[in-house]
């Protein structure tokens, strides 16, 4: 069978992708809050303009930003995809049926999570990169930033953050350490430490992220 | 003991079914939960009602012919149990017990509890199996197995087939099952000849069964009752990759 094919269609291809994809987009993560946490520079925001204006500039972020979008393309689609079809194998479902006991719970939620992490994409986009990227409005990124998480949605914008972060993490803390069993790499002496790697990563990285939010949003009142 | 049953009673696979419920009465608690049935199967006969049908066979844990879904769980809530297996000293007096038959699409009721599950039948087919000639068995030191691989492809070999896996995942996904065939003959001498194009028809062949895709929630290694390992999953997809990647089609 033709290998590009395969990966889209067969059951075991399709979390080759996932799995991929997801170890991909873990790595954007890494790369997004590692810049981001400039914000936290008591510089009025100048190495975050700079930093911001590189990453809107540099054809090297240019080519990697489809890159992006082919990461995330495939990642939500194929996730939609699997779901369906996991539906489909069992039409007629148990009256009862005790998951609990025999999985975790962020491993069953993964379509629920990823839907609204989904959404959260959508919005944040919409606040910085559309606007920046296309609408071209005159203010810096820092101030964007700024406003948005102190004054945007009557006051909320900023919540709104700090959740989409929670689910991020329950999503991650599924996914970090089953991308690896997808693409095969699962070992008596290394997949423990995966798994605790996986629960770091799921807990530092949003963590991160939520903290500008929360930072900028409370800043305001104790000046 | 006395207990409430809940069972799904099911006429054949074209019926709608529904639930009935049964009181059994003087059940002792060193009987199976096979044997339960059988009681309460002689009483429907004495009745002159019709019987639960349910699959079984050597009683013993070891063929993989039994399997219900007991309280929203494969083979009941013991780990690493056949249903044959689970004695009644786990319920308590006066417990109400659902028993529903497998649920997936690939495994259609066939009649109450016993469900049809020649879709394993038709992946082993596919290709769990080596091409040998037959004749008497060769001399058992002219094919070295490294140890590890031995202990590893028999634990693998423990499967029955019960199904189990599949009733257990949110996916009705089999792969426990296709991976722990593949593996068992990946790691032998005897496997290597048919390896690539073994794990390439069995995984087509579940796929065309209808069986859902692994998210790797594990339930399946959690509710086996051989206990065998997810890492059998992984090794299918490393020999999944591996084939796809040099079939040179």
């Amino acid at each position: 069978m033709n290998t590009i094919r395969a990966l889209f269609t067969v059951s075991v291809g399709k979390k080759i992708v996932m799995g991929l994809t997801g170890l991909f987009l873990c790595l954007f993560l890494l790369v997004h809050l590692s810049g981001n946490l400039l914000l936290f520079k008591h510089d009025g925001g100048a190495a975050f303009n700079e930093y911001s204006a590189f990453m809107s500039t540099s054809w090297v972020i240019r080519i990697m930003e489809f890159v992006l979008l082919f990461g995330f393309a495939f990642h939500i689609v194929e996730g939609v995809v699997l779901t369906i079809q996991n539906r489909r194998a069992r039409p007629h479902r148990y009256a009862l049926n005790d998951a609990s006991s025999n999985s975790d719970w962020t491993s069953r939620t993964m379509f629920v999570t990823g839907s609204i992490v989904f959404v959260f994409l959508v919005v944040h986009l919409n606040t910085f990169f559309v606007r920046h990227r296309f609408l071209h409005v005159q203010e810096t990124m820092y101030d964007s930033v700024v406003h948005a998480f102190q004054r945007g949605w009557n006051g909320w914008y900023w919540a709104f953050y700090v959740v989409a972060m929670v689910l991020l993490a329950f999503h991650l803390h599924h996914g970090f350490q089953s991308a690896f069993q997808s693409l095969g790499l699962n070992h008596k002496r290394y997949t423990p430490l995966i798994k605790k790697l996986g629960l770091l990563f799921a807990i530092i990285v949003p963590a991160g992220f939520a903290s500008m939010p929360i930072y900028f949003h409370f800043q305001q009142f104790v000046k | 003991m006395d207990l409430t049953l809940k069972i799904w009673r099911q006429k054949d696979a074209q019926s709608e079914g529904r639930f009935v419920t049964y009181q059994v009465t003087d059940i002792s608690p060193d009987m199976s939960f096979l044997e339960m049935l059988d009681v309460l199967n002689e009483d429907l006969i004495r009745k002159g009602e019709d019987p639960v049908a349910f699959d079984h066979d050597c009683r013993e844990g070891i063929c993989g012919a039994c399997g219900l879904y007991i309280n929203g769980r494969a083979h009941g809530p013991l780990k690493g149990t056949t249903t044959c297996q689970l004695h009644m000293r786990h319920f308590r007096d006066g417990d109400t017990i659902v028993v529903e038959p497998w649920r997936a699409g690939p495994f259609p009721v066939i009649k109450d509890l016993v469900v049809d599950r020649s879709a394993l039948d038709r992946i082993l087919r596919a290709g769990g199996y080596i091409s040998v000639n037959t004749g008497s068995a060769p001399e058992a030191n002219s094919i070295p197995v490294p140890k590890e691989a031995a202990d590893e492809a028999f634990d693998a070999a423990t499967c029955i087939g019960c199904g189990a896996c599949v009733a257990a995942c949110k996916n009705a996904s089999a792969m426990l099952f296709v991976a722990a065939k593949v593996s068992h003959l990946s790691l032998l001498p005897q496997g290597q000849v048919e390896k690539r194009q073994r794990v390439l028809r069995m995984v087509a062949q579940m796929d065309e069964e209808g069986f859902g895709n692994c998210t790797n929630t594990y339930a399946c290694e959690a509710e086996c009752p051989k206990e065998i390992s997810v890492s059998h999953i992984a090794r299918m997809n490393r020999e999944y990759l591996a084939a796809l990647l040099t079939s040179g089609k």
